[in-house]
């Protein structure tokens, strides 16, 4: 505990990784701290505009940014994550579901999770075919009729994998028609087992250990429909609950300015964590990089 | 010792589960339930759920790429 650090990194996404490779290169003395390596990007299908690879998988990228990471010795504590942070006496206090840290300066690099659907059996039945995570447990429901909750691009692209595997698919979506790109909705237009559902809110999930179907309201009338698995696409929430001495916005998200500087002196965040327009890989490193930055930058300008 | 992992080729956490128990000099059965569905049903009885990666260290089985019940487990 008595150990201070010059730099603590929260979060290893490509934010994070940046931000940690950066600080390395600058003889910095840190120590990044996170759940996972990779954040959203280990759970990305097909990235086909990180520049530089006409086409990468989220897998491989991910892997890329864990070698590069890997090569100059960083010091990693994972999986750990933050519970609080506090300035204290000019320095930064972080505590975790693990120890405590004291550094000099903090890159917030947390990243966003999927949102939760919030209705009655989620919970019960996580794992038990709801899921958020189609990439992964896609598969799975071979064979088994599955609804899509979320029109977006997410969903969509979940719809279209799962129209390769399974019987039938359902899109739920909140508003009016779906919001992804155009190209997708060709494509699953083109699919004659994919099934929309505008204007329709999911009300509960049902089943028996394991999903058994969904309630669905649309046009103030309900209905049921049978699908054991049920993918949860419904957005994304930043992970910064634990930063209370820091200023959001209303979507929780951490305020920055153009030097990634947040309303404490010393401390920064970078990437989906923060209120920087545009959520994208490559804008997530060259976030990470420019605050990476600022932090040596303050370092060499601040006696601590 | 009997490790065995029930995975699919698209999940990161298996991927990472994996290179792990690599990393240790485990050797592992490695059981691809998108492909097998009689191991799929055999996931789903071990462990009562769908999700993957399920490690399963000599009858017992980890939802999830959990490193510190995967150390404990192989006494490592």
């Amino acid at each position: 505990m008595d150990k201070v650090y010059d730099l603590i990194i929260l979060g290893a996404g490509p934010a994070g990784i940046t931000a940690a490779v950066y600080a390395a290169r600058k003889k910095i003395d840190s120590l990044v701290i996170a759940l996972d390596i990779g954040g959203q990007t280990a759970w990305s299908g097909d990235i086909e505009n990180y520049t530089g690879y006409q086409f990468i998988t989220g897998q491989d990228l991910t892997l890329k940014f864990q070698e590069h990471m890997s090569s100059f010795g960083i010091k990693t504590n994972i999986p750990e994550s933050a519970k609080e942070i506090k300035k204290e006496n000019g320095l930064i206090r972080t505590t975790t579901d693990k120890a405590e840290y004291l550094s000099k300066t903090l890159i917030v690099a947390t990243g966003k999770r999927p949102r939760l659907l919030g209705v009655e059996g989620e919970k019960e039945f996580k794992n038990k075919g709801v899921t958020y995570c189609a990439t992964c447990d896609g598969p799975i429901f071979k064979d088994k009729d599955v609804a899509i909750v979320g029109g977006g691009n997410s969903g969509l692209e979940a719809a279209l994998q799962m129209s390769k595997i399974s019987p039938k698919v359902y899109i739920i979506e909140r508003g009016p028609q779906l919001t992804g790109d155009q190209v997708i909705i060709e494509k699953l237009n083109n699919a004659s087992n994919v099934e929309i559902w505008n204007n329709a809110v999911v009300k509960k999930i049902y089943g028996e250990g394991f999903v058994k179907g969904i309630e669905i309201e649309k046009d103030s009338k309900g209905y049921s429909l049978d699908v054991e698995g049920v993918f949860v696409e419904a957005g994304l929430f930043p992970n910064s609950e634990f930063a209370n001495i820091l200023n959001k916005n209303d979507w929780q998200e951490i305020v920055i300015d153009c030097y990634n500087k947040t309303n404490i002196e010393g401390i920064f965040a970078a990437g989906d964590v923060t209120n920087v327009p545009e959520k994208q890989i490559i804008i997530a490193c060259g976030e990470g990089s420019k605050a990476s930055l600022a932090a040596f930058k303050y370092l060499a300008t601040h006696k601590l | 010792m009997e490790v065995k992992i029930y995975s699919t080729p698209t999940c990161p956490y298996c991927k990472m589960a994996k290179e792990y128990l690599s990393s240790k000099g485990i050797s592992y059965q490695d059981i691809d339930v998108s492909t097998d569905k009689e191991s799929l049903q055999e996931m789903i009885k071990v462990s009562g759920q769908m999700g993957v990666p399920v490690v399963v260290i000599n009858g017992s089985a980890v939802v999830g790429f959990d490193r510190s019940r995967i150390d404990s487990l192989l006494e490592i």
